[in-house]
């Protein structure tokens, strides 16, 4: 059976770009999907339930950031990934 | 930005003594101090900034590793140090293991884009296990400088 696949793009919402904190929460998040989560920004493809590749994407804020996810939670998961992305801060501190 | 850019070596700390978050906090801290790379009067401040962002959520990110870090006015561009110790500390990280690699950074508050492009240095380079595991066994300061230069003359490829 081929499994759901749905791709959602959002725009990076924090001015700090998608520095630790938010990387954190998105793998997090991610991570309670069953679905694999990729983010793809440009070429570059990582797993959102990887912190560490997360942070390597250098995501700045307005940077357009593409959603897969794939597996029969993939609805969810990309829905919840994508309110991650676009929430604005209201703390100073990155 | 490579390591170069923003850790400053005189303050790399191979054999941490803290056993506790905040202790380790206040040495890595000290070792930026020590170094002449942050201010002493304003050492208890960034103490009490790191811990602050830490009670937003552990920047301990798994595997062994964690980076504490603030914004502080009090510094003009971005200063960083690394840690390792070697029977590891309690800084309740995501995965619940123990940390035994730092990376501390403090950054000035209008340079979002500096703080991150050296997160991304930091978690590239920790992708590589040869990287990881060279650091963690490191036994002194210039052992630590070298992999530093050598991840930044991307020896350990990506």
């Amino acid at each position: 059976m081929v499994q759901p696949e749905v791709r959602l793009v959002a725009v990076v919402a924090s001015k700090h770009g998608l520095h630790a904190r938010p990387a954190i929460q998105l793998a997090e998040t991610a991570q309670r999907f069953v679905s694999t989560i990729q983010i793809v920004k440009d070429d570059t493809a990582v797993d959102g339930k990887s912190v560490l590749q997360l942070l390597t994407l250098l995501a700045e804020k307005g940077t357009p950031l593409l959603v897969v996810a794939r597996g029969k939670d993939a609805d969810a998961a990309a829905a919840a990934i994508v309110g991650i992305i676009e929430t604005e801060e209201t703390t100073t501190n990155p | 930005m490579k390591f170069s850019e923003f850790i400053s070596s005189k303050s790399i700390k191979v054999n941490m003594v803290s056993e506790g978050k905040t202790e380790a906090v206040a040495e890595l801290v000290q070792g930026l101090v020590d170094a002449g790379s942050l201010d002493a009067a304003q050492k208890d401040g960034i103490i009490q900034a790191v811990m602050n962002r830490e009670e937003l959520g552990s920047t301990g990110i798994g595997r062994g590793v964690a980076v504490p870090h603030t914004k502080h006015s009090s510094v003009k561009e971005i200063v960083g140090t690394v840690g390792v110790s070697k029977s590891g500390i309690d800084f309740r990280s995501l995965d619940g293991d123990k940390v035994n690699l730092f990376f501390m950074l403090i950054s000035p508050p209008d340079r979002p884009s500096d703080h991150l492009r050296a997160l991304e240095n930091i978690a590239k380079q920790l992708q590589n296990e040869s990287f990881c595991g060279f650091l963690k066994q490191a036994k002194s300061v210039e052992d630590v400088v070298q992999l530093l230069n050598e991840a930044d003359e991307n020896h350990f490829g990506s």
